[in-house]
């Protein structure tokens, strides 16, 4: 077989033809493939024997609660094969049921089983799917609460969260703007590396919670070498975006832009599991965890202004700020309240972690550049310390809202 | 092995091939496609799936019908499917003789709708053929393996030690394609049952191998109607847990049929648990009580008057009552786990002059109501001499 591996300069009837050659040689594999492909389907490949017995695995992705006496579940066939589930059993009890589209699920497909079952408010229950083969797949509801549905008292109720998780702590963090300006160089520093300290923290957690969601996705989307692939690809998406710049470093205000953003998509991670959280009636959405969020994401707000403490950026670039870092927060809690997803949560996290990876970057250039021009190695005391109480900042207040 | 077993062998061979079966898995399977695709999915039945209004309101149920046509039994009918085997006379002593056959086998059965299971099956239903006979016959049941495992009869009765059916004494067990004729006479007289004794023993019994085994007594007993229950139960994840319970195999089967009776007619039920896993299980009747006669050796009640006896493993005894008034009336195991996992049932207690109606509306004709209500051998035993 000959192969095609130059193009002559010149456009000519023979190029021409050359090309369409070329175009064939590209297509011979794809039509053998199809040759390969219909005679597996059809003869079995004479692997036969090697098929084994049918393996079926679903995977129950969400348990809600519509109303009393209603169970919904949803569920998603991550196995090789479609998949029948004749009955369903809660707390070892059959029950009538309904399946949309079908009780047969076909590989990669999804279906709906809306059960009547008399569920008790708080107590936990036990839902068992069993297929056609007699495997079963089990879900828990923990604590029985309403699914909350879209209301408008609810809706100003969950958006009050997010401004208590997101636009209080941040704004607050924010108002130490006129405090920053009057800090010594070497003070300003610190307050830098602090910043560093509060995003590695953030970055670390964001990639837990995106690898959390990750696991409750079905085999399918493999969901760990996602959210690293994602991670990698907003890196890398952000730094090449700083390239384009040719040299010239990011301003001060871009960083501050930088670090909202981040922010804002790890606040968006925090009200979806927030949302979440108490539409499966897994969280009392008491005021202590309200506190706790308020106390822990106060930090943030000092890292958005620290890199522009020097700068006049104005009222509005402050506003703007605020906001980006802070608004996502009340949408994620929308969202996991209302309409959880965890594909999209385990995307967005994923972005999130990239993106705050990259303003480590940006704020780490910041610390060095700073640090040479007071003359001092990069690595010293103030800004280590500076480092470890921005961790530590985070690592604490987290004691108030994790559990 | 001669030609003719090996055409049945082949034949359920075929019959087994339902859901799961690996020979047509291979090509979808490689494309991750469905091995059941061909596989109607099961109808969805709302509240309103049970014509006829039975079961309405109960939404705590199996949902759907199971194709009894497929599994080549129907629970219903195996109320009152005796098996009598052939009756002759010894030329020599003048004594009944029975001769049976039973053939084990492996077959995939429905046992709840939509769901099925790999048994080990005696004469390819679960529980198997009710052995019936009179005290004092001389059986002869001639026991054929098909299956892919070793097997064997074990009854509970007299009989000599060759005769026990376990696995390693004395013939022990019957390999696959191998036969035997266990041979005893019929004794004592009562509610007996007969299982695989072969190894391991739980999931022999749990896959399905055993099976009624009723003695009438020489002098009869009053004419009743009759009814066979076997209390069973099946693992379908193998975890020693079982996930469907049931009298005679299919879990819920008469709460969507009720089982027709007469109001005053006497009833007699020969009820026998052979559950796998559980300790106990139990039979409570409704708005009822009856006699109870432990293990069926005697000729008067053990219990009088209680309207729940408990059950262990192979335990088993015949209940008799009568219903006062017409109305559907649950039965079901008083370990209410039990009762929502499919053991849960429902006679229909009609007048005499409406008993047809109840008997066509579950699509029972008069040879099931023959059979019921002329299940005794005495007369048989006569007819015979």
């Amino acid at each position: 077989m000959t192969t095609q591996t130059t193009t002559p300069p010149a456009a000519s009837p023979g190029t021409q033809v050359q090309s369409g050659v070329t175009w064939v040689l590209a297509l011979v594999p794809l039509i053998l493939l199809g040759v390969v492909l219909t005679y597996l389907v059809v003869s079995g490949g004479g692997l036969t024997e090697l098929a084994g017995p049918p393996v079926e695995q679903v995977m129950i992705q969400r348990i809600t609660l519509p109303e009393p006496g209603v169970i919904q579940v949803e569920v998603v066939n991550d196995g090789p094969q479609a998949v029948t589930i004749p009955q369903v059993l809660v707390d070892d009890a059959y029950f009538y049921f309904t399946a949309e589209p079908s009780t047969t699920i076909p590989r990669l497909g999804r279906a709906t089983f809306t059960i009547n079952y008399p569920w008790v408010a708080e107590e936990t229950h036990l839902v068992v799917l069993i297929t056609s083969l007699g495997t079963t797949f089990e879900g828990e509801i923990l604590a029985a609460v309403e699914t909350p549905q879209i209301s408008g008292q609810l809706f100003a109720q969950f958006g009050l969260v997010g401004i208590y998780v997101g636009i209080v702590p941040i704004g607050l963090g924010m108002l130490w703007f006129p405090f920053m300006r009057r800090l010594s160089k070497s003070a300003m520093n610190f307050i830098l590396a602090l910043t560093i300290g509060l995003l590695v923290y953030l970055a670390i957690g964001t990639w837990l919670d995106a690898n959390e969601f990750a696991g409750e996705l079905p085999a399918f989307w493999q969901g760990i070498p996602l959210v690293l692939f994602i991670a990698l690809m907003t890196l890398g998406a952000l730094l090449a975006v700083s390239s384009l710049r040719r040299g010239q470093e990011v301003t001060p205000l871009g960083v501050a832009y930088r670090i909202a953003l981040g922010i804002g998509l790890h606040n968006l991670g925090e009200g979806l599991a927030i949302g979440a959280a108490f539409a499966s009636g897994q969280a009392a959405l008491g005021t202590f965890l309200i506190l706790g969020f308020t106390l822990h994401n106060i930090t943030e707000g000092v890292g958005i202004a620290a890199p522009i403490v020097h700068h006049s950026p104005g009222l509005k670039h402050l506003l703007l700020l605020l906001l980006l870092a802070g608004t996502p927060a009340i949408a994620g809690t929308w969202i996991g309240g209302f309409a959880f997803n965890p594909v999209l949560a385990t995307i967005f996290l994923a972005v999130g972690v990239g993106a705050i990876l990259q303003v480590v970057w940006e704020v780490g250039k910041l610390v060095a550049r700073d640090t040479e021009r007071l003359g001092k190695p990069l690595v010293n005391w103030v800004n280590l310390a500076g480092l470890a109480v921005g961790i530590a900042l985070m690592y604490f207040t987290a004691f108030l809202v994790k559990f | 092995m001669d030609e003719g077993l090996r055409q049945t062998l082949s034949r359920r061979g075929f019959l087994g091939l339902g859901l799961g079966s690996a020979a047509s898995a291979t090509g979808a399977y490689l494309l991750g496609q469905s091995a059941q695709a061909s596989a109607p999915p099961v109808k969805m039945a709302h509240t309103d799936h049970d014509s006829g209004g039975h079961g309405a309101g109960m939404k705590e149920m199996l949902v759907g019908a199971v194709d009894h046509q497929r599994n080549g039994f129907d629970p219903m009918h195996l109320l009152v499917d005796w098996d009598y085997g052939t009756l002759v006379e010894d030329s020599k002593t003048g004594v009944p003789v029975r001769e049976y056959q039973v053939d084990a086998g492996d077959v995939e059965i429905e046992i709840a709708p939509g769901i099925f299971f790999p048994a080990w099956a005696y004469n390819a239903r679960v529980p198997g053929p009710t052995i019936r006979c009179t005290e004092g016959d001389q059986l002869r049941i001639h026991f054929a393996n098909y299956g892919s495992h070793p097997h064997t009869m074990h009854f509970h009765g007299f009989h000599p030690a060759e005769m026990d059916g376990v696995e390693g004494e004395h013939r022990g067990a019957i390999l696959p394609g191998e036969d035997f004729t266990y041979e005893f006479d019929a004794d004592p007289f009562g509610c007996h049952l007969y299982h695989c004794h072969a190894v391991p023993l739980k999931r022999h019994i749990h896959k399905g191998m055993y099976g009624a085994f009723i003695i009438d007594p020489q002098a009869g007993r009053p004419p009743a109607r009759e009814f066979m229950m076997v209390m069973n139960a099946f693992d379908t994840n193998f975890d020693s847990a079982n996930e469907i319970y049931a009298v005679n195999t299919v879990g819920h089967e008469f709460m969507h049929r009720p089982i027709p009776v007469m109001t005053g007619e006497l009833i007699r039920i020969y009820l026998i648990n052979v559950v796998e896993f559980d300790l106990i299980n139990s039979f409570h009747l409704h708005g009822n009580f009856f006699d109870y006669y432990d293990t069926g050796t005697t000729l008067q009640p053990t219990l009088r008057t209680v309207d729940t006896i408990m059950q262990a493993q192979g335990q088993r005894g015949i209940l008799e009552f009568r219903f006062r008034w017409p109305g559907r009336f649950m039965f079901h195991a008083h370990v209410s786990e039990f009762a929502e996992l499919g053991w849960m049932g429902f006679f229909n207690a009609v007048k005499p002059a409406d008993f047809n109606a109840a008997l066509a509306e579950v699509g029972l004709d008069e040879e099931w109501d023959y059979k019921g209500t002329n299940g005794s051998t005495i007369s048989q035993r006569s007819l015979a001499k």
